[in-house]
């Protein structure tokens, strides 16, 4: 029972700390249609960024501002690539992630930087998950209330139908580099978390996290799209929650840490063609009727 | 108001497929003009609004708006200037948004998009008079998002959203041919409506005679980018569909078999 206390905390604490990374994935690959990279290498300038000053002694809670706003720098130089000079969305981000990697090792010095005593955010004197849950709410909080204002219209917009934003006289490249930037800012803010929580920043700990980011939001799109009152940003939260616990649970059966990349693939593959459904009616009918039923043509 | 002095322009330069759409075209609208622009395909229309819209850069001469020089101003500038209907009614409206959040986008032309809230619930009265008047009954639709509407519904809704904060020139690039005769004829009335209460400075293509005839106080007829009948004044209020063809003949227009054809 305890075991599965744990276990259950655990998940909520890892979930909650992505969730603000899937919120940031979330405003470039479904508002702005954006699929940015760049967040592979953002979050870890996040760990590094937040790392790096608590070794010297600043407040955590100053150092994860610092980390969001390390994100906003590298969203605008994504968003300055692809909208000022014109390459595409995917090589900007592949472009940034890559960049990143040797931004990283220059602000930690080393490839992995332990904080062993230094004080976190987790030093205050209540349970860690209450912290992680209040950093992500606000930020989801933050994020849904901006989304809906004029500017989160304008925003929404761009990612909908740029033509029509530009016809209100409006600079959609601005609006791209704005999403780009918040969107890094978040995923940044989430490293940093991360690392204070798991105690060490790691060059390598961002790969995959676009990949683990897009699966927790389709996970949550795909459970929860008929509850029609409820928010995307709260399916993409849930989603992210999920999804923890589902790895959570592929771990506890007996499967490597090393796997999970290739089961967080082959996740995103069913969920992506689950809703393709139709191409499968063959596959249904056999599962349902037997081979004789199925006739494929 | 609008003057286009000897504009050129030239696509695909230097390869086999060039084409010299235009040398040396100018155009002189006046304050309050409704000019319907017809042509056959190619006769340069569109790219003529869309070298004014600044769609696209004109390779030499010169665009003013109320006397000042826009030739080169980018796009989302010369948006704050003048407003535009396009032919494909999904240009004109956000598809995940509601009728509310478009009509506020729109309303908010102009004025700063900061964070107060996106939706204006203060003006939804005013917003069900704009559509009521369409007659389609889209004033009872407010909360449905525009994804959901008929592509006349979004015709409909994006000419009123264009209209809303009075723009000085009004572009409507082929607004309704993507739409059946019924729906068409509701829009185009709508326009007219709009247009004459407004007083808004309107150039309209169209690939509809009767329209082009009906509609306006000036006709202008292209082909090959250059403008071979420009019609206005009280010639423009007598025109027929026959006096039309002969001067399209008279102008030496190919095209004008075709045209005719378009007629029936």
């Amino acid at each position: 029972m305890a075991q599965l206390l744990d276990f259950s905390i655990n998940v909520l604490q890892m979930g909650l700390i992505f969730a603000i990374m899937v919120l940031g994935v979330y405003i470039t690959y479904r508002i702005l249609d954006f699929p940015d990279l760049s967040v592979d290498g953002s979050f870890v300038t996040g760990a590094a960024v937040a790392s790096v000053l608590l070794l010297n002694g600043v407040n955590p809670f100053v150092a994860c501002v610092a980390a969001f706003v390390a994100g906003l720098g590298a969203g605008f130089i994504t968003g300055f690539l692809h909208v000022k000079l014109g390459i595409t969305n995917l090589l900007s981000g592949i472009l940034v992630m890559i960049g990143l990697y040797s931004i990283n090792l220059r602000i930690m010095g080393k490839s992995n930087l332990p904080l062993f005593s230094n004080e976190t955010i987790f030093s205050l004197d209540v349970h860690p998950l209450v912290v992680i849950a209040a950093f992500a709410l606000v930020s989801k909080l933050l994020l849904d209330f901006l989304l809906s204002t004029k500017l989160g219209f304008l925003i929404i917009g761009t990612g909908d139908n740029p033509d029509m934003i530009t016809s209100l006289g409006i600079d959609t490249g601005k609006m791209k580099i704005l999403a780009l930037m918040l969107s890094n800012g978040l995923v940044a803010l989430a490293g940093s978390i991360m690392a204070q929580y798991q105690r060490f920043a790691d060059v390598g700990m961002g790969t995959g996290i676009v990949v683990m980011g897009l699966a927790s939001i389709i996970f949550g799109e795909t459970l929860f799209r008929r509850v029609s009152i409820m928010l995307p940003t709260t399916m993409a939260l849930l989603g992210s929650i999920l999804y923890r616990f589902s790895i959570g649970a592929a771990l506890n059966l007996g499967l490597s840490p090393t796997d999970l990349k290739l089961v967080t693939c082959v996740i995103i593959v069913f969920a992506l063609s689950a809703g393709n459904a139709h191409r499968f009616t063959g596959v249904k009918r056999l599962l349902k009727g037997g081979l004789a039923n199925a006739s494929i043509k | 108001m609008l003057q286009l002095s000897n504009l050129y322009k030239t696509f695909n330069k230097g390869t086999v497929n060039e084409i010299n759409l235009y040398r040396g075209l100018s155009l002189n609208v006046n304050n309050g003009d409704f000019i319907t622009i017809i042509g056959g395909n190619g006769a340069g229309k569109s790219t003529l609004l869309n070298l004014i819209s600044g769609k696209i850069d004109p390779d030499e001469g010169a665009i003013l708006l109320n006397d000042s020089d826009i030739t080169h101003m980018p796009e989302f500038r010369k948006s704050k200037l003048m407003a535009r209907v396009f032919q494909d009614p999904s240009k004109g409206t956000c598809p995940s948004m509601t009728i509310l959040e478009n009509m506020s986008l729109a309303y908010n032309k102009g004025k700063a998009y900061g964070l107060s809230m996106g939706a204006n619930k203060k003006q939804v009265s005013l917003f069900q008079e704009l559509l009521s008047q369409i007659g389609i009954g889209l004033e009872d639709k407010l909360h449905t998002k525009v994804s959901l509407l008929s592509g006349g519904q979004r015709q409909a809704l994006s000419l009123i959203m264009s209209t809303m904060t009075s723009p000085e020139l009004l572009l409507l690039d082929e607004h309704t041919a993507a739409l059946d005769p019924k729906t068409s004829e509701i829009i185009i009335n709508l326009t007219e409506k709009i247009v004459t209460e407004k007083k808004i400075t309107t150039m309209m293509v169209t690939h509809n005679m009767h329209h082009a005839i009906r509609m306006g106080n000036r006709l202008l007829m292209m082909q090959r980018g250059r403008i071979v009948v420009d019609v206005h004044g009280p010639e423009k209020q007598d025109l027929t569909q026959a006096k039309l063809l002969a001067m399209f003949e008279k102008a030496g227009c190919e095209d004008a078999v075709s045209d005719r054809m378009l007629l029936d």
